[in-house]
């Protein structure tokens, strides 16, 4: 079965984003960028879905600039097989992304999509489901656990108080949550291997697809700043503030 | 081989992360334990470490000069005793076989050593030939199609988990280096025996011991490289050894700085952060500099030798700029760090004691500096060509 795995870009976990003085967004310039961690998460599934020999082929596909590449070859050194590299500078919204995969999914023929659950750069946490509503597949997300037969696939998902059973027909779609895997490092052979896989270069009008963005930002601001806390003498001095200044006695 | 333009940053950013995410959380229990463990040694197999250095028709990565110190300034962000797993593989254990071994020995040794199936040490040091390394009395006598090998090495870095020691020994009546000949020795021969760690003032986790050689029996092919030419072969890994250790003491400096910065920024005295306090924010600015430069110096030093130049002094240059300068630069991020710079938990004395070593082990501070002057004496110029 062959197993298509979208991944982007976006800015690394560990940098503290600063907004713009325009408020126009967050500041780029400079910033370290790497694979969004779930779609790392998602990549790890495949691979160990292949090693299991669950599956026969890893597809995976980027929409974005041409440094997005560099996030493929990390992909294809974690054990992926070739990729496909949709080149646009645009922002794409979740619904372009979606068409655009759909379009991918139509052409490749996979027997599944494992999606990260959202992106950590704009926490859209859409396309994944638009996908699945594009091409009428059944979806599974927040995965935690993920088991797969020939004609189906049994996805455990980590809803509100639990954990919820699902089994679905394949073709289908799975989005990923934190505790589905821990993913590898690629290794550093395979990392020089990687280079010899191959990437098709794709532009979305390949899909018929038009990326213009059908929501405008009107302003990104940090969150507040934390203020600092206050020390009481007594426990009835906490009690008396917890009832008359905060209100929640 | 370099590595092209979109793969290094990928490499790098690996390293980056294994040594921030599972390194570097677990500096302190190797230093309380003094071990490193399997599973990171195991980690590091997978990861390819081992064979960094080793060409990869054997199955390692070949990396050039520059993009094996680019490595190591990452690598060496974590406590040294972490990169001391690999260092033998990388340099010392590996590059004699490299250069001088036969096709045979090299397809005998060289994947296990890429992998890391094979961990290898390096032994010339005894009691009586250290700095005067020609001096070693080890002797390796002929006896039918083999050599007999007797003697004593001292600080012999992994000697207590290698599977194949490189021996010099002394074959002839020739004085000096010409006497000395390079053995691959496997471990768990007959008559060879290994003494525990010693106890030392850094880098807990990795271990030293001393070796001896009791009519310890190796067949001719052992001999690594021509009769009487050992010298020369250990002498020729040492000028990519230096500059493997400059390179070190640039990760170790940048990690140690980094450190001391973060303390500066947010310990407050007379209300404000220290760093605001000028003579604080001269040790740092000193600290960068010196870091700076010596990385400028390796990575220079680096680029010359894979375009085939020979750098003995720009080697030795740089393993005695660096390495003294880590040692500036520890010391004063002791003294930023003030009280808590001299007690442990904050991990800073251990980074003072753990860089103390890169002046004395690969050739002392001062045979460095006769290294240099030698090369003066015979090329008052040094090469700015590169
Ligand atoms: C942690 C550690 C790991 C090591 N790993 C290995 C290993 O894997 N394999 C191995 O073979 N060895 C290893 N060594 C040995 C190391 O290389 C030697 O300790 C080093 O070369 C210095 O030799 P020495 O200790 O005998 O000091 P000495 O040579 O006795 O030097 C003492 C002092 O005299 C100075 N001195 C000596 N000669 C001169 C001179 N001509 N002019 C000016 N000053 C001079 C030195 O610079 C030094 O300051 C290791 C040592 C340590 C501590």
């Amino acid at each position: 079965m062959k197993v298509l795995v979208p991944v982007k870009r976006v800015i690394d976990y560990q940098v503290k984003v600063r907004v713009k003085p325009d408020q126009t967004g967050v500041d780029l310039a400079n910033v370290k960028m790497s694979m969004n961690p779930f779609c790392e998460i998602a990549v790890e599934e495949a691979v160990r879905l292949k090693e299991k020999n669950a599956a026969t082929e890893i597809v995976v596909v980027s929409i974005g600039p041409q440094a997005a590449q560099e996030t493929l070859r990390t992909a294809l050194a974690m054990g992926a097989d070739r990729g496909i590299h949709i080149v646009t500078d645009d922002i794409v919204e979740p619904l372009a992304v979606a068409k655009l995969l759909k379009g991918v999914v139509e052409a490749e023929q996979p027997g599944l999509v494992i999606l990260g659950k959202q992106a950590i750069d704009d926490d859209s946490n859409q396309t994944g489901q638009m996908l699945a509503a594009l091409l009428g597949w059944p979806q599974a997300t927040f995965a935690s656990k993920v088991e797969l037969a020939p004609d189906a696939a049994t996805v455990t998902r980590e809803v509100d108080g639990g954990l919820q059973t699902l089994r679905l027909a394949l073709p289908a779609i799975v989005t990923t949550d934190l505790r589905l895997n821990e993913p590898r490092y690629a290794s550093l052979p395979n990392i020089m291997k990687a280079k010899k896989k191959e990437i098709a270069a794709k532009a979305p009008a390949d899909f018929g697809v038009s990326t213009a963005p059908r929501l405008k930002v009107v302003k990104v601001t940090e969150p507040p700043k934390r203020q600092a806390g206050i020390k009481v003498k007594s426990v009835q001095e906490l009690v008396d503030k917890l009832k008359n200044e905060a209100g929640v006695l | 081989m370099p590595l092209d333009a979109e793969t290094r940053p990928i490499f790098l950013d690996t390293l980056r992360r294994f040594v921030a995410e599972t390194l570097i959380p677990l500096e302190r229990q190797v230093a309380e334990t003094d071990e490193v463990p399997e599973a990171v040694w195991a980690q590091m197999r997978e990861l390819g470490l081992f064979g960094l250095t080793v060409p990869e028709a054997h199955g390692g990565m070949g990396l050039c000069m520059e993009d094996e110190v680019r490595a190591v300034f990452e690598l060496a962000r974590a406590s040294p005793a972490f990169r001391s797993v690999v260092g033998t593989n990388l340099g010392i254990g590996s590059q004699g076989l490299v250069m001088f071994g036969t096709p045979l020995q090299q397809a005998r040794w060289l994947s296990g050593i890429a992998s890391g199936a094979i961990v290898t040490a390096f032994a010339l040091t005894e009691a009586e030939a250290g700095s005067d390394s020609a001096a070693v009395t080890t002797r390796a006598r002929r006896e039918g199609a083999g050599w007999v090998l007797n003697g004593a090495k001292r600080y012999i870095t992994n000697a207590d988990r290698a599977h194949l020691f490189t021996v010099m020994a002394r074959t002839g009546e020739a004085p000096g280096a010409r006497g000395i000949s390079a053995f691959l020795v496997p471990a768990g021969l007959p008559g060879l025996q290994i003494g525990p760690p010693e106890r030392k003032m850094g880098q807990q986790g990795a271990h030293i011991c001393e070796v001896w050689f009791d009519d310890v029996l190796v067949p001719d092919d052992a001999l690594l490289g021509a009769e009487g030419a050992g010298f020369r072969v250990a002498m020729a890994t040492l000028e990519k050894g230096r500059l493997h250790i400059a390179a070190l003491c640039v990760g170790a400096a940048s990690r140690i700085l980094e450190e001391a910065v973060a303390w500066a920024r947010t310990r407050i005295q007379f209300g404000r952060p220290i760093i605001e306090h000028q003579l604080v924010a001269g040790m740092l600015a000193e600290s960068q500099a010196e870091l700076l430069a010596g990385r400028a110096m390796v990575l220079e030093a680096a680029r010359a030798r894979d375009a085939g130049a020979p750098i003995p002094l720009e080697a030795s240059a740089a393993k005695l700029f660096c390495s003294e300068m880590v040692g500036r630069v520890a010391d004063r991020a002791v003294q930023v760090f003030g009280g808590a710079g001299y007690v442990a938990d904050t991990g800073i004395e251990r980074w003072y004691r753990d860089v103390r070593i890169f002046r004395i082990y690969e050739g002392t501070s001062e045979i460095q500096k006769l290294v240099i002057a030698r090369e003066l004496a015979r090329a008052p110029q040094p090469s700015f060509n590169s």
